[in-house]
């Protein structure tokens, strides 16, 4: 007769995984726009070379392993790897670091764990730290913003240029410590003092940071909008961040940890509420676990932050809470329909 | 209008597929007409199939009942329209995996003659089990889609006092709008129903009709037709699945029907609108179930529409009214495009369940594409409906983590299909769940099996290591009194000489004796020759050994129903296990009844002519085939061969069989009844391949004869088949005068060695002071009963 044999349902919905692998690409554009206009065009450069090699890499990698290649890029999740890392890193970073970065992101962290799906943590954090601990000097080199200093931003050819490593050692003169790395060497200055006398600070936050974050806010609220992901992971997370920095402001003293807003629009906070901690794959399961896992996300974000040795540690935070996310997935299980309590019978 | 505005609760998760039902509303209900041959399943319900009351060539009327319910879960069938029985056989019938199942076929003559019927006038005057019946002889069951029977689900129990009832217009399925028009244009039908269920069921709160918002029209000719009765009609918001059952009464009345429950356990009954209509047209009018209306949709139809439509039904009928364009359509639904399944072929009848079939265009509903790798985005957990994880599901599925499965619920899901849905990945979330739970209940069974086998095999074991042990001991015994013996000898060696003396005696005597009776036999198979004829041995031992299966099969059927009963109190999942069991056993019963009956009747009549008859044409037939050049006939020594080994073979069963028995018993076993008609069963067995030996070694002699006589023929006859004939009918002169009576003296041969065999166990048993004595008592009993019949014939 040759009427198909499928079982139900018979009807699908418009969601696919690669049209919410492009939405998430282009949520992260304002907050990539942000931090082009303070800091030149150094974050497209590198958003572009990972871009090409993370490709490559997948590609490589699908080859080994004897998998479609075309059928698996076309999910776009190593672009969205490539740019969470490509904006991480700082502006216009050596080609070969970037190049490290997705190579340790796509090769070891996601296709030697079985590829898209299966990976226990966040490729593009995991990459971060690795990074982050392995060469300290370039990962830690950060462009001053616009307005700080007396020259140029970063064009694109000069961005170019500095990436391929072709008269490097300009940059130092456009490089500055970042905020949060300020505020974190303050010992002696009212909070108030130190953000007059320092060059980085805007209105809230760090100058340009607070731009940057505020686009990542834009795409995250657009993304849970449009119910690429639930509100709790995110919402948990700057939650109880602000209320560790309540606690600990106290008012602006040399001691302060910084007020709530700073810590809200600084470094990599709202990147890593929208684009991180809601990485799906490697964070709980449950509505009930994201609320667990970002509340602690938020609370190591702080007390690294603050009490520990980086100045900025959501990569540090998530990469712990990859950890937990089974073990929050065990005991919050949702109640099914029916019975009285969730998980335990 | 207490209320004007009801709250209603909402359900975790949903979706809001593509409604697509405005294509099948554009036109009225139409009668989709008699279609030449109608298919009706025995099967259209859950629980077990009808059994048929009509036989092939019947006339049947329009209304009247051709099959009957089969126990308590179960919805008998009745004719749509007159015409003749053509068939009662296995046909194609609408069901996920494509199978066939028993059908009743009749061949319409289009007359549409009606079976006299008549309805209450007031449904008031009658009791609540009066109504149930006239609901239960009207063979409804569920008309939303599981087609659970009604007059079960009606059959509500006094301890559980019901507050609610809702009947269930939702219709969230897209495409369907069988309800939906039902609403429109029976309204009427539908509350007069309501008001039957509402006086059935006495709900102490309320009656509610619950109804999607998208069905304006329906909802305003509802609330009309309702007016003045106090039954509400709730609209809540659409979104699929709210229509289940659960997610309804969720709705309706914000409460949860426990995991594992039924409604009925918080006070609460719900039927589908359809249903409805048709218990209103059972009890007012006394039609049974014989229509429902169908919804014939999807871009591959030109005209989409609702029917009524006959039950049994073909597919194909509808669908070439509905201008089906078949290069269009891949693939065809039963029911809607979220829970329905496909169709593999149009000649499949529409049933009380099929609510609609959905052809749809290719661009409709493409194929699905490859599924992509699950990124746990958790949209499917979104979706869910009850709650679940349905990501985590379908990596314990994938691994086969049955225990895990079943942690997260596994069985709660409703396979509603929502997860799937949004799954981004096009995972086949509900196919794995589907398969896991079929998994699980499979490993399930195969686990009671080995825990039973286990338990058996422990019980040998102990049972042979206390059989060696008592072995060991009678060797002990013995040995001590041969001693003690030699020891008496030595004192006193005159005595032991007599005692010898005395033995020899005794010996000689028992000799003679046996000597006297190949003589006696000789006799009593001269008197036979002189009888001339002797009668098969069967039919008396025939009737014996059905009668003794009937009463076995009759003690089977009332342990069966014990337990049934006992299931039933203890509410267990086996229930429907037990329910089938019962109903195979009075399957089997009644089969042995009619065997019997039949056996009877024949044995009576007909023997003489046809065993006459039987060698010479079984003659002709050998050697046609031989003529044809076909030699399959096997050898006479093949044949011997293979009959003894059948014979071995059988013996060694029924050795076995009896040791079963006798473990059974050892250990109170409840199946020492089964076991007991196994050993009688391979007994018959053995006699009969006893008998067929011994009657094809008298045939093997009469050949030898008859070859003779033959060959002469032959020479002068080219014609193998006259020969043959000729061979036959000298044959059939040759065996009533001689195989007769060889066969009885073998069955008293194998008779008197059973006996003997017997006797020893008896005695074996009754010095161990074994249970089994008494049964073994009884088969000697049973066994010197037919020797002394066969002893009888042959004198």
């Amino acid at each position: 007769m040759g009427f198909l044999k499928v079982s139900s349902p018979h009807a699908h919905g418009p969601m696919s995984t690669a049209s919410v692998m492009r939405l998430v690409l282009m949520a992260t554009l304002p907050g990539m726009l942000a931090l082009t206009w303070f800091f030149g065009f150094g974050t497209i450069v590198n958003v572009l070379w990972a871009s090409i090699t993370a490709l490559a890499f997948e590609a490589l990698a699908l080859r080994w392993r004897k998998r479609p290649i075309g059928f698996y890029l076309n999910d776009y999740s190593a672009l969205v790897t490539a740019f969470l890392l490509g904006i991480a890193l700082p502006p216009a970073a050596p080609f070969w670091l970037i190049m490290i970065g997705t190579g340790f992101a796509i090769l070891i962290c996601k296709q030697l764990y079985g590829g898209m799906g299966y990976n226990p943590f966040n490729p593009a954090m995991a990459a971060y730290v690795m990074l982050l601990i392995s060469f300290p000097v370039e990962m830690t080199t950060w462009m001053a913003p616009k307005g700080s200093f007396a020259g140029d931003l970063l064009g694109p050819i000069e961005a170019l240029r500095y990436c391929f490593d072709f008269g490097r050692e300009a940059i130092d003169a456009i490089t500055m410590a970042t905020p949060l790395d300020v505020l974190k060497q303050n010992n002696a200055l009212l909070v108030d003092d130190l953000w007059s006398q320092s060059a980085q600070f805007g209105q809230i936050a760090g100058k340009g940071w607070e731009w940057a974050n505020a686009g990542f806010l834009l795409g995250g609220a657009y993304l849970i909008y449009r119910r690429i992901f639930t509100w709790h992971a995110p919402l948990s997370m700057l939650a109880v961040l602000t209320l560790m920095s309540l606690l600990f402001y106290d008012g602006g003293s040399s001691a302060s940890g910084g007020s709530p807003f700073f810590h809200l629009f600084s470094g990599a906070t709202m990147l890593g509420a929208f684009f991180i901690v809601t990485d799906p794959v490697t964070s709980a399961v449950s509505n009930r676990g994201r609320l667990i896992y970002g509340a602690l996300i938020g609370l190591l974000i702080y007390i690294i932050r603050v009490w520990g040795n980086y100045p900025d540690a959501v990569a540090f935070s998530v990469l712990l809470m990859n950890f937990a996310a089974p073990f929050i997935d065990h005991f919050t299980q949702p109640r099914t329909y029916g019975h009285s309590t969730g998980a335990e019978k | 209008m207490s209320q004007l505005i009801r709250k209603v609760w909402d359900i975790h998760g949903g979706i809001h597929p593509a409604e697509n039902k405005q294509q099948s509303l554009q036109s009225p209900i139409q009668a989709a007409g008699i279609p030449p041959q109608l298919i009706l399943p025995l099967a259209q319900h859950i629980g077990a199939p009808a059994s048929p009351i009509i036989s092939v060539g019947d006339r049947v009327l329009k209304g009247q009942m051709i099959a009957e319910a089969k126990g308590f879960v179960s919805a008998s069938v009745h004719a749509p329209t007159s015409g003749t029985v053509s068939a009662i056989e296995s046909r194609l019938i609408p069901h996920p995996s494509g199978m066939s199942g028993a059908c009743i076929v009749i061949d319409t003559d289009g007359q549409d003659e009606w079976l006299k019927h008549s309805g209450v006038e007031d449904f008031r005057s009658l009791s609540k089990m009066e109504l149930i019946d006239r609901v239960r002889q009207a063979g409804i069951a569920g008309m939303g889609g599981a087609g659970f029977p009604s007059a079960v689900k009606l059959s509500t129990r006094d301890d559980k006092p019901i507050e609610t009832l809702i009947l269930n217009g939702t219709e969230c399925e897209p495409y369907i709008t069988a309800d939906d028009i039902l609403m429109r244009e029976r309204a009427a039908e539908i509350i007069a129903g309501a008001e039957i269920l509402r006086h059935l069921i006495k709900p102490s709160k309320e009656t509610l009709i619950g109804v999607e918002d998208n069905k304006p029209e329906g909802i305003a000719a509802l609330q009309k037709a309702a007016e003045g009765t106090g039954i509400e009609i709730v609209p809540f918001p659409t979104k699929y699945p709210s229509g289940g059952e659960k997610q309804l009464i969720q709705i309706l009345t914000g409460k949860e029907v426990p995991a594992g429950g039924l409604p009925a356990d918080i006070g609460i009954v719900c039927q589908n609108i359809g249903t409805a209509t048709a218990i209103y047209r059972a009890i007012c009018f006394g039609e049974p179930l014989i229509s429902r209306i169908t919804t014939i949709t999807g871009e591959a139809c030109s005209q989409p529409r609702n029917y009524e439509v006959l039950l049994g039904t073909p597919v194909q009928f509808l669908l070439d009214q509905s201008g089906f364009k078949k290069d269009d359509c891949i693939r065809l639904v039963m029911g809607g495009p979220m829970m329905g399944y496909t169709l593999q072929d149009t000649a499949v009848p529409i049933v009380k369940t099929s609510n609609c079939v959905l052809a749809p265009s290719v661009a409709e509903l493409p194929p699905p594409p490859p599924a992509q790798a699950c990124i746990r985005c958790g949209m499917c957990a979104e979706a869910c409906p009850v709650s679940l994880l349905p990501q985590q599901m379908y990596w314990f599925a994938r691994a086969q983590e049955h225990e895990k499965l079943e942690d997260h619920q596994l069985f709660d899901c409703i396979e509603c299909g929502a997860c799937s849905y949004v799954c981004p990945s096009n995972i086949p979330l509900v196919q794995y769940y589907r398969a896991s739970k079929a998994e699980i209940r499979q490993a399930q069974q195969d686990k009671i099996k080995a825990e039973r086998s286990k338990e058996r095999f422990e019980a040998r074991t102990a049972r042979l290591e206390q059989e060696e042990a008592e072995k060991e001991a009678k060797r002990a015994a013995r040995l001590q009194a041969a001693k003690d013996k030699a020891a008496a000898a030595v004192s006193n060696p005159d005595s032991s000489k007599t005692d010898l003396i005395q033995a020899a005696i005794e010996r000689s005597k028992a000799k003679k004796a046996d000597a006297a009776d190949p003589a006696h036999d000789a006799i009593a198979r001269a008197q036979a020759k002189r009888d001339g004829k002797v009668e098969e041995e069967t039919p008396a031992a025939k009737t014996e050994r059905l009668q003794l299966l009937i009463a076995s099969a009759e003690r089977r059927l009332t342990s069966a129903r014990e337990k049934l009963a006992l299931a039933k109190e203890q509410g267990g999942e086996s229930v429907e296990a037990f329910a089938t069991a019962v109903i195979k056993t009075e399957d089997k019963l009644i089969a042995l009844q009619k065997e019997l009956a039949e056996h009877q009747a024949s044995s009576t009549s007909a023997p003489a002519d046809t065993d006459a008859a039987d060698p010479a044409q079984a003659a002709i037939a050998r050697a046609m085939a031989k003529r044809a050049g076909a030699s399959a006939d096997e050898s006479d020594e093949d044949k011997t061969q293979r009959l003894q080994n059948l014979v071995a073979t059988t013996e060694k069963r029924l050795a076995a069989a009896q040791q079963k028995q006798s473990i059974a018993q050892e250990q109170n076993d409840a199946n020492v009844a089964a076991f007991a008609t196994g050993v009688e069963k391979t007994q018959s067995k053995l006699d009969n391949a006893k008998q067929e030996l011994a009657e094809h070694l008298a045939q093997i002699s009469t050949k030898a004869i008859t070859t003779e006589a033959a060959s002469a023929e032959q020479a002068s006859s080219d014609d193998p088949v006259q020969a043959a004939i000729e061979r036959a009918k000298a044959a059939r002169a040759a065996q009533t005068d001689m195989s007769e009576d060889d066969k009885l003296k073998q069955s008293i041969a194998s008779l008197e060695n059973r006996i003997a065999r017997t006797q020893e166990k008896l005695s074996a048993a009754q010095e161990s002071g074994d249970d089994k004595a008494e049964i073994l008592a009884d088969s000697i009993a049973k066994l010197q009963d037919k020797l002394a019949s066969a002893k009888q014939q042959l004198g």
